[in-house]
């Protein structure tokens, strides 16, 4: 958090609020029979949750844009560990192997 | 930037490789920051575990995750989320130099913080007692995919937990420190960095509640 | 900025004194040294093994090793030079000692914490050291479940506990440079003025945050199911070895990036200075070291072309590991064109970095040979990937790392060494590795696999030859050491700036002051500035 920025409780108390109500929104969501969306649909509560609380909770929100780039940077780097290795679990058999 | 220390007497916390209290505080929440991003790393690599066995088990998945009690997983969800807004509430205090701000938030925090633990661990138990500790325990009747979610969920949470134990003791050592009038406006790096700490250890509970607790809800 | 002639303050080794003074230090320094004392002690133990593993090799039978001893030597010899001497390598001891200094800070953002990693270094290495004791472990560096989790008797829990813990100390090393370097530069020293020994450390520093908390949680898990029955990779519960080989290589891949990396910044400093010019494409080499960082990442199942991975992501691994070796190539072409019309000085620095060159070109070039799909399956598990890694982590990053310890010498230890052994030392090394690992690519061309104690007889040749080089390594190795620390006791005093080179490190005392400035300096010119640096001083005076 910016030494100089001091946040109103208010604020805290209200993305609290949100937060609150977020749960609520998952845990009713999770109930109710969305086929194939049902789990991006949990992920993207999840994220917006974790994002509350990065910017405002964290205060990443009136940080440096070094911190904001280093926040953002493990978030986008584990996705490469989940994108290329379910690109193997994913396409096996997508091409044979010759004389097999 | 200047080469000169502040024009201000040199602040008794000032370490003496820094020449700004600001420049401190700067480079500590930055350290912060980078720690965090390995802890991302590090519970990322059970996430991808997990989204590999989903994805070859996803009904195993679901019969598993049935078997959790969401009530108090969701309830252990509000709990982290209080004690975030607590933890966030003593840095207030402390950016103001408000004493009993301070103690009442982070005593709050460390209080909620052991509910979470003490909720965990009945559930624990209640595992245990039901045949779900994988091993030789484990009940072989059980569909196959269903052991390893519970691999994965004993490794998952106890991390976490083992996460929220570490910084349960930061943040009574925190309060101590509060309690010996440590923080003030000028310096409340060490609550500052801790409170990160403490909102990373929430924002992961926040993604395993759905995720391990959710999925038998609708049977998918 | 002028430095005293006389020297008014003692230096960083003189004062304050006392052992306690020492193991209690926050100078980065001092840390520094702690770590070079307490790698090279790792590098005699991994040699040691490595003596046995070519001991062994002489004769085609398995004769002088049991097949589960020579399991358990070539893993270790794996574990112990990887994690305890490679990785730690460049950063801990001349990142330590001159990033802070390079950039104009008196220390690193966090000096204890550069304590603490020592310390958590010297734990994971007690343990290490127990498990060989104990009767070591055997299931290669790699650690591959299932064998590791579930099957193998040896030491495995320790091991992975003891190659968990080190791996903190890398992480806690990468997390200083990188706040230093963002936090700490002093006035006017630009990213664009940092040496390139900064912007290599400063990238493998991202490799080392995003890297190895995976390996360690992957560890963890392989632990947790060999003593706690949490099986994730065990088949016979349906789980997969291969996942274990994701998260494993994920780390790993980038670690070998780790491993070098740091070198070639060393290589970039020492290049300007024996040719005593401008770095040529200085943005590009600076722009490599990240490039390479990142697209380190994106390449490891380079590792898993013949494990039943799909082919299409083999295809795409493969095609990303030919771009990642683009950005090498741009240093090598940028430090070839920096010598070229240069007006190069024939001083042991020499030496290394056109050692270094040479047998970096070919470790690289090889593995261009492995990264395609269709050669890997041939090759894989063979001698062919033996010395082409050996190539880039010993022709390479050990050349490297010994370049920039001698380098550097003058001004960490205020001693200069003997030119001529050192010379002689630099060729005994280059003759020796060349004899030791040429030989290799082609046992592993003809099919030697490695990992094996006895092999076909008509291989017999190539293996004493390597066996020999191996031993004028050795003897090349030992011949630096002596001389080396000879030079503490009886060499000539050294001058600030022996070589002439550029840099805020070459304009302080040697050995430096525990602050290193005695003000804050503030930086004007550009990196490498050769035409306006100073003549190398010869001798013992200032």
């Amino acid at each position: 958090m910016s030494s100089h920025h001091v946040p109103s409780i208010r604020m805290y108390v209200s993305v609290f609020g949100a937060l609150l109500i977020l749960t609520a929104i998952t845990v009713f969501a999770a109930g109710v029979e969305m086929g194939a969306l049902n789990t991006p649909v949990a992920l993207a509560i999840a994220v917006t949750k974790g994002t509350l609380v990065v910017l405002f909770f964290m205060g990443v929100r009136w940080n440096t844009p070094l911190t904001k780039t280093v926040a953002i940077s493990g978030f986008i780097w584990i996705l490469i560990l989940f994108a290329m290795g379910m690109n193997d679990y994913l396409t096996r058999g997508w091409l044979g192997v010759a004389g097999r | 930037m200047s080469q000169t220390v502040s024009t201000t007497k040199t602040h008794p916390k000032l370490q003496p490789h820094f020449y700004s209290m600001e420049q401190q505080l700067e480079a500590s929440t930055l350290g912060m920051w980078v720690f965090l991003v390995t802890e991302v790393m590090f519970f990322g690599g059970l996430f991808m575990a997990y989204i590999v066995y989903r994805n070859m088990y996803p009904h195993a998945w679901v019969e598993a995750s049935a078997e959790l009690n969401w009530r108090l997983g969701g309830l252990n969800t509000l709990v982290l989320i209080g004690s975030s807004l607590t933890m966030a509430l003593s840095v207030r205090a402390a950016m103001l130099g408000q004493k009993k701000g301070q103690l009442i938030n982070l005593s709050l925090t460390i209080l909620l913080g052991c509910v979470f633990l003490v909720v965990k661990f009945f559930e624990y138990k209640a595992k245990f007692e039901h045949h779900l500790v994988p091993g030789p325990d484990f009940n072989p009747a059980l569909e196959q995919g269903m052991q390893i979610f519970f691999s994965l969920y004993f490794m998952m949470t106890g991390i976490h937990a083992a996460h929220m134990i570490i910084g349960i003791v930061m943040m009574t050592i925190i309060l101590v420190m509060a309690a010996k009038d440590s923080f003030n406006a000028e310096y409340y790096t060490p609550v500052e960095v801790a409170g990160l700490y403490w909102h990373f250890v929430d924002i992961v509970w926040i993604f395993l509640f759905p995720l391990l607790y959710l999925l038998g809800r609708h049977g998918a | 900025m002028k430095e005293a002639a006389v020297q008014q303050e003692p230096s960083y080794l003189e004062a304050p004194y006392g052992l306690a003074s020492w193991l209690l230090t926050k100078d980065h320094k001092r840390i520094a040294i702690l770590y070079l004392i307490s790698i090279t002690i790792f590098f005699a133990i991994g040699g040691t093994f490595a003596a046995m593993l070519r001991a062994e090799l002489v004769t085609p039978q398995g004769d002088l090793l049991t097949a589960d001893l020579y399991n358990k030597v070539f893993t270790l010899h794996g574990v112990v030079m990887i994690f305890f001497f490679l990785i730690p390598s460049i950063p801990a001891t001349l990142g330590n000692f001159f990033m802070p200094i390079m950039i104009g800070a008196k220390d690193l953002a966090f000096p204890r914490i550069n304590l603490l990693s020592w310390y958590i270094y010297v734990l994971g290495a007690a343990l290490t050291l127990t498990v060989v004791m104990l009767g070591g472990v055997d299931t290669g560096w790699t650690f591959y479940a299932p064998y590791s989790s579930i099957a193998s008797n040896t030491n495995v829990t320790l091991a992975a506990v003891g190659v968990f813990i080190t791996g903190f100390s890398s992480i806690l090393t990468g997390f200083n440079f990188i706040v230093t370097v963002h936090r700490m530069r002093a006035p006017g020293m630009t990213w664009f003025r940092l040496p390139l020994f900064v912007w290599a450390n400063y990238a493998t520093s991202l490799v080392m945050i995003l890297g190895t908390p995976v390996v360690a949680i992957t560890i963890l898990m392989v632990a947790a199911e060999r003593a706690l029955h949490l099986g994730i990779f065990d088949p016979r519960i349906g789980g997969d070895p291969v996942l274990f080989q994701h998260l494993f290589w994920f780390y790993s891949h980038p670690a070998v990036y780790i491993m070098i990396l740091p070198g070639m910044g060393v290589i970039s400093e020492m290049v300007a200075n024996v040719s005593r010019k401008q770095i040529f494409g200085y943005s590009f080499v600076a722009f490599s070291s990240l490039a390479i960082a990142v697209i380190g990442f994106l390449v490891w199942g380079h590792h898993m072309f013949v494990t039943g991975q799909s082919i299409y992501a083999g295809l795409v691994f493969s095609i990303i590991t030919m771009l990642v070796a683009v950005p090498s190539a741009v240093k090598t072409f940028n430090w070839t064109a920096t010598m070229y019309k240069g007006s190069i000085s024939w001083d042991s620095p020499l030496f290394w970095v056109l050692g270094f060159m040479g047998l970096f070109l070919i470790g690289g070039l090889t593995g261009l040979f492995l990264g395609t799909m269709g050669l890997d399956v041939h090759l894989h598990d063979t001698y062919f990937v033996v010395a082409h890694f050996h190539y880039i982590m010993v022709g390479g990053g050990v050349m490297a790392f010994l370049g920039g310890l001698h380098f550097y010498w003058p001004k960490m230890t205020g001693r200069m060494y003997n030119e001529t052994l050192a010379k002689i030392a630099s060729m005994l090394v280059f003759f020796g590795f060349n004899l030791t690992f040429f030989p290799q690519f082609i046992l592993g061309y003809m099919g030697m696999p490695r990992r094996y104690h006895g092999y076909p007889p008509e291989f017999q040749v190539l293996n004493v030859m390597s066996t020999g080089g191996a031993m004028v390594l050795g003897v090349g190795y030992t011949l630096i050491l002596l001389y080396l620390l000879y030079s503490i006791i009886k060499g000539p005093k050294a001058p600030m700036n022996p070589w002439g080179a550029t840099g805020l490190e070459w304009k302080i005392q040697s050995p430096p002051i525990t602050h290193n400035f005695h003000e804050t300096p503030v930086v004007t010119e550009d990196a490498y500035d050769y035409i306006h640096a100073p003549a190398p001083q010869r001798g013992g005076e200032e």
